[in-house]
């Protein structure tokens, strides 16, 4: 052992030794460690200055009230009840609009993915469907379905079901081909295949899908509930801007956002745990 | 070349006129082969030469290649890749088990895990696994099932040198204790001298050299070597040459 480290050490001749400096650590060009908790940082930063700019009275009150304005109108609203029923009623329409998009997604990406017949029939339609934005497609459903709460179901679950579509038929018809050869060889049953090989393959780019459909579902709900609602947030905010209420469109646009946030963290978290098998590569 | 030892009885893999083409190019060409049962059988060729076409075929995995020619093959044949092809969404257990079921597959499964010397490691990921280790599950893998036929696609290809060495050991000796036929498609001379009794050369879409090798006769691991490479085409200067072999 000793023999061996003798050899591998670097002994320079006299000569080079004038020539030799000492190693200095080159620039770092990346951004280097992060700081803790560096994405709050900014909007608590946003928060500060505009409560300051308020205190300070540069701000109109009748176009930016003060934050704390916004949050006594929210604590008004919740406790006489009307945010409440209008949380519930929007949560209602987003949700039922959303679990149908998933399903018809998710049902539409099998069929067209698993058999060669259903992707004749079906990915040529959806592609077609897709093409045509949703949004423009209100005033055909209000003819077919009236202004009640179907038609908004109805339009929320088309924007769901497109992106979850389109992600996990992608994803389905990307499985690695070599993996389809491995299950022939270990002689694994169509069904088997379908749950061990397919499934697992496409949950990335269906959780990709599942994103961008929550991220939809909420916008289409925004859309419908400011143009044709008698109720809900959207309905809230649309009349406090004919009353010239900043502070309560605030108040509606806060809980859009916590909306938001909470839906996309809980997609991520069930995703986290799904793909647990990823987190190996990336930590 | 010295006779085999083994008489052995009736073949495990049996080829008869198998023909091969792709969009018009022929690349196996009338083939008749046997393979006797428990024979380790190495196929050499260049990189195209059809050796992965031959495995294919007999594997039943070239769907959509036009060719003619029958083919008999064992019940239970198992293949190894050159890449490991363990899923990685599955757990490397849950990975051997792959396609197996019945209620001692899981002991099974341990114990191939440990055969291959992985014991211990039945929870890890894939991603996980080095090289080596990942090519010693797929190995358990294709052991588990107790196969017949071993078919293996350039199993040690992407292995490190070092690596390569100690999987040769182990096929080699997994191979001894439970006797499938093996046949090993591989461009490596020197692996296909060490491991197999019987090295097939495939030129042109058919078999050129057929040669038994006998490590308890006359002939070195060089000259088996040199009338190999010589059939392949490759002119080694020096190493090839008949006398000791470089590392006897």
């Amino acid at each position: 052992m000793t023999a061996v480290t003798t050899t591998t050490a670097p002994a320079p001749p006299a000569a080079v030794e004038e020539e030799e400096h000492q190693v200095r650590r080159r620039r770092r060009l990346s951004p280097g460690r992060r700081l803790p908790a560096s994405r709050l940082l900014g909007p608590a930063l946003v928060l500060v200055l505009w409560a300051a700019a308020s205190a300070a009275g540069r701000l109109d009150p009748g176009a930016i009230p003060a934050p704390w304005t916004v949050l006594e109108t929210g604590v008004r609203l919740w406790t006489d009840g009307t945010l409440p029923d209008d949380i519930l009623t929007s949560l209602r329409r987003a949700g039922s609009g959303f679990a149908i998009g998933l399903t018809a997604g998710v049902v539409l990406a099998l069929a067209s993915g698993l058999s060669r017949t259903g992707e004749a029939l079906i990915d040529g339609s959806v592609q077609l469907n897709r093409a045509v934005p949703t949004l423009g497609l209100i005033p055909l459903f209000i003819l077919w379905l009236g202004i009640g709460e179907t038609f908004k179901i109805a339009i929320i679950a088309i924007v769901v079901y497109i992106p979850i579509y389109l992600n996990t038929h992608s994803a389905l018809s990307g499985i690695d081909h070599r993996f389809v050869e491995l299950a022939e060889v270990q002689g694994l049953s169509r069904l088997a295949f379908v749950r061990q090989v397919v499934v697992p393959g496409a949950l990335p780019g269906f959780f990709v899908g599942l994103r961008l459909g929550v991220t939809g579902s909420w916008l289409g709900l925004v859309v419908l509930e400011q143009i044709n609602a008698t109720s809900g947030l959207g309905y809230m905010m649309f009349q406090a801007q004919n009353y010239g209420q900043t502070d309560v469109i605030l108040v509606g646009l806060v809980v859009y956002g916590i909306f938001g946030l909470v839906s996309d963290t809980l997609v991520r978290l069930i995703e986290r745990r799904v793909l647990s098998w990823r987190r190996t590569l990336s930590s | 070349m010295a006779p085999h030892t083994e008489q052995l009885t009736r073949p495990a893999v049996r080829l008869r006129g198998l023909t091969r083409s792709f969009e018009g190019r022929t690349v196996l060409d009338d083939i008749d082969l046997d393979l006797p049962a428990g024979q380790f059988t190495a196929l050499l060729g260049h990189s195209g030469s059809g050796k992965s076409t031959l495995l294919r075929a007999v594997a039943g995995i070239d769907h959509g290649v036009a060719g003619s020619g029958t083919l008999t093959a064992p019940e239970k044949v198992s293949v190894v890749f050159q890449d490991s092809r363990l899923l990685p969404w599955r757990r490397v257990l849950p990975n051997v088990l792959l396609g197996l079921d019945g209620a001692d597959a899981e002991e099974r499964g341990r114990q191939a895990l440990f055969e291959v010397g992985l014991g211990g490691r039945e929870r890890a990921w894939p991603s996980e696994l080095s090289g080596g280790e990942a090519q010693r599950a797929a190995l358990a893998r294709s052991l588990v099932r107790e196969p017949e036929l071993l078919l293996a696609d350039e199993p040690f290809g992407a292995l490190d040198a070092l690596t390569r060495i100690k999987m040769h050991a182990l096929l080699r000796e997994l191979w001894e204790r439970h006797r499938p036929s093996v046949l090993l498609v591989t461009h490596d001379v020197d692996e296909a001298v060490v491991l197999a009794d019987r090295v097939l050369v495939l030129s042109r879409g058919r078999i050129e050299v057929d040669l038994m090798v006998d490590r308890e006769g006359p002939h070195s691991h060089g000259e088996y070597r040199a009338r190999l490479l010589q059939a392949l085409g490759v002119t080694d200067t020096g190493a090839g040459a008949p006398g000791p072999p470089l590392r006897p």
